[in-house]
């Protein structure tokens, strides 16, 4: 691959979808804090609903902290405690990345479906929302394919695409770690990227705001106009 | 101690003919903006039937309100705090009706009506106001309106469920009744203990519950924790929306547009002061039918020196004070406790009570010699068991007797007044026995009959100016967020026309037509 396409994709892009990630939030959060909601539709539809958004929130939320530990663990941590790399790649991609993964898929499946033929589910979508579901199912599909695939080839992720990763942390991009890495990883992990950009433009912004105060607060609320001056 | 102050409602059900004039100037008011239009703050539902959205009282299903966990401790109908967060409910809430429990709203496409002349009559269809696709109407607001003589209907009743079968066959000549229905800005909200967001709250002064648009972010909770079903979502903002007890105008001292437009004048709207600290323990109460009286407890005696100098003590305004001593709610509910709250039993301590209708049951025994003998009424009552006991299930949690006396009550100051007015005799000792004296039954029938503007509303002004300036505030509130959800948009096709030059009569004539404004 050419050096100035590895640079555009490898340092350039993602860190353009990062900064739109937090650049995005913060004004969404600044000046648009009263359009962040959930945007339900279970007014309109409920029985597909239940399956589909139970097992893809409950997927999705084990399989953000399955790419965490995969991403953001260096191997040389996890080989410290005699973890070999055959037992990583067999309980922790397989064993645990399949059953999350396929639980957000199934559920991303029937979410999508779901908003394209309940009438008035579909009819009461905007554009972004239609846009939101595709782009999320199609990066759910990319990063199942990978886990499948990866069981079937030698190839170490956490030689390659973690340290990559964990380089854009550290302002050091090692773009040439990504070379060759297989043709599905890196879509996905494109697909990935430009989810963190387009999240704060999206319904998705509702995950930030998980009301963990509710759990410590009193029950009934009050509130009293404060006296100006 | 901690006093605070609560704007109550009272409904006189004797008076409500359903004619559903409350639920059309709210709507006007309120809810006719896309994404609300299957809202009604207010509705008038005819009893015994299903109701709005359809069995709202089957809280076995829907999960709403309070109960009393196996410790004795009240807690959430529909869970602790933990089901909501931990256990995945904030992913998908069982609990929250559809849409079709409610019904889908729709309108007509007039437009058919008018073109080039055809060989067949044109029809307006009616249109789904969510999709825009054709509709088959089989159900829809009030589709149960007048209906409770029909079985199918009364079978629905979660409050005939209650009532022992063999007792149910006689209703038929018996009993309907007109239930008109608003969010009862409950002491011990649910709604308000619901919200994961903390955007509902009940404002301190005057205990309006409100949702605070710019911090709901749409959880739902709300919706099923109401047993009332009151709060609404709007499809449209993905929000939470509810009556408002029209605060705009309460802070102007005026009534609510619902009372304000009842052509029955059955409305009263007043002040009360209550004991904050023991709600949760009035809540708690195990014995539902003793939930009224608990709740009655909790009301305190707006004229008690003490209970003033406390009240001013805990920052409540002077004006909030005198409107809770002159409040017609304090009289009928806690003086002459013939007011009653709405199913008590969801311990939520409401605050919209309501008057028990005797229309039935005076139907039954004014003809059988009541006035030779006024005695009577008591028999008469007692023999009325189905409305009698119905109505304990939907205003006293089941508690028989205390609806018995009101009924008495209501029935001997309207034998009184009667005998009074047509310059009969009247034994006045009989007055006695419902704790009436002839002053007290003279006032209250004024209350009731004549039920005066002044007597009906008896609102304190807040100073708004205090809290807020005016000027830079004008225009702030409602729901500008939502595109496309205020009205002007739906009025530009006369503002163009108007632009273009036609004059006010042909925009008329071009626009109004069938009854309604069409543009």
């Amino acid at each position: 691959m050419h050096n100035a396409w590895a640079h555009l994709l490898w340092v350039y892009y993602p860190y353009l979808m990062l900064a739109s990630f937090f650049f995005g939030t913060f004004i969404r959060f600044k000046y648009f804090h009263a359009t962040i909601t959930a945007k339900s539709s279970e007014i309109f539809e409920k029985k597909k609903l239940m399956i589909g958004s139970i097992l893809f929130h409950v997927g999705i939320i084990l399989a953000f902290f399955g790419h965490c530990l995969g991403m953001l663990v260096p191997q040389a941590w996890t080989d410290y405690f005699g973890i070999t790399e055959h037992m990583y790649h067999m309980f922790g991609s397989l064993m645990m990345g399949i059953p999350a993964g396929s639980l957000a898929w199934i559920g991303m499946a029937i979410l999508t479906w779901r908003r394209m033929t309940v009438a008035r589910v579909y009819k009461t979508s905007t554009k972004n929302d239609i846009m939101v579901d595709w782009v999320l199912l199609i990066t759910i599909t990319l990063g199942m394919s990978c886990t499948i695939y990866g069981a079937f080839i030698d190839f170490n992720y956490r030689q390659s695409i973690g340290p990559w990763v964990r380089s854009l942390f550290t302002l050091n991009p090692q773009w040439q770690l990504m070379l060759n890495v297989p043709l599905i990883y890196r879509i996905h992990v494109l697909a990935g990227f430009f989810v963190f950009g387009y999240f704060p433009y999206t319904r998705l912004v509702h995950a930030l705001t998980l009301p963990w105060q509710y759990m410590f607060r009193r029950f009934i609320v009050y509130r009293r106009r404060t006296k100006v001056a | 101690m901690k006093i605070k102050a609560q704007i109550g409602m009272v409904l006189n059900l004797d008076k409500c003919i359903g004619c559903h004039t409350c639920s059309v100037t709210c709507k006007n008011t309120w809810t006719n903006r896309p994404g609300a239009e299957y809202m009604w703050f207010n509705n008038v539902e005819t009893k015994p039937g299903v109701g709005y959205p359809k069995r709202w009282e089957d809280e076995e299903h829907y999960h709403g309100g309070w109960t009393l966990n196996s410790k004795g401790k009240l807690e959430l109908k529909a869970g602790n705090k933990l089901n909501k967060i931990a256990l995945g409910k904030i992913f998908y809430n069982n609990d929250m009706p559809e849409l079709d429990n409610y019904y889908e709203p729709w309108t007509y496409d007039y437009k058919t009506l008018f073109g080039p002349e055809k060989k067949h009559q044109p029809v307006a269809r009616p249109k789904s106001q969510i999709t825009g696709l054709d509709m088959e109407l089989t159900t829809g607001p009030n589709w149960d309106d007048d209906l409770a003589g029909s079985t199918e209907y009364v079978n629905q009743d979660p409050n005939m469920q209650k009532i022992e079968s063999d007792i149910k066959k006689n209703f038929e000549q018996a009993f309907m009744v007109y239930l008109p229905r608003l969010c009862e800005h409950c002491l011990n909200a649910p709604c308000v203990a619901s919200c994961p967001s903390g955007a509902m709250y009940k404002r301190d002064e005057d205990g309006i519950v409100l949702v605070d648009q710019e911090r709901c972010r749409g959880w739902r909770f709300c919706m099923s924790g109401c047993p009332y079903k009151k709060v609404y979502f709007n499809w449209k903002t993905h929000k939470a929306e509810k009556c408002t007890f029209c605060y705009p105008r309460i802070e102007e001292g005026l009534p609510t547009v619902c009372a304000e437009t009842c052509v029955g004048r059955i409305r009263y709207i007043g002040a009360m002061l209550y004991d904050a600290d023991r709600v949760e323990e009035a809540a708690s109460t195990p014995d539902e039918a003793k939930l009224y009286e608990a709740q009655l407890d909790l009301f305190l005696d707006p004229n008690d020196p003490e209970i003033v100098a406390q009240a001013l003590k805990d920052g409540i305004s002077e004006e909030m004070i005198e409107a809770a001593q002159k409040s017609p709610i304090y009289r009928m509910a806690v003086e002459e406790k013939i007011a009653f709250p709405l199913h008590p039993e969801y311990r939520t301590m409401p605050m919209v009570w309501y008057i028990p209708p005797l229309s039935p049951v005076m139907s039954y025994f004014e003809g059988r010699d009541s006035m030779k003998n006024p005695e009577m009424i008591f028999p008469g009552i007692d023999q009325m068991r189905v409305p009698v006991e119905y109505l304990a299930n939907l205003l006293t949690g089941g508690n028989v007797p205390v609806i018995k006396q009101a009924l008495y009550k209501l029935a001997m100051m309207r034998l009184y007044m009667r005998a009074k007015t047509a310059g009969r005799d009247f034994d006045t000792e009989k007055l006695a026995k419902v704790d009436l004296t002839e002053t007290s039954a003279t006032s209250l029938y004024r209350l009731l009959a004549i039920a005066k503007y002044e007597d009906r509303f008896v609102i304190p002004q807040s100073n708004k100016s205090q809290f807020e300036d005016a000027q830079s505030e004008q225009g702030t509130l409602g729901y500008d967020e939502c595109a496309g959800c205020a009205l002007a948009p739906q009025h530009s096709s006369m503002f163009k026309k108007a632009e273009a030059g036609e004059s006010t009569n042909q925009i008329y004539a071009e626009s109004f037509y069938g009854g309604i404004w069409r543009d």
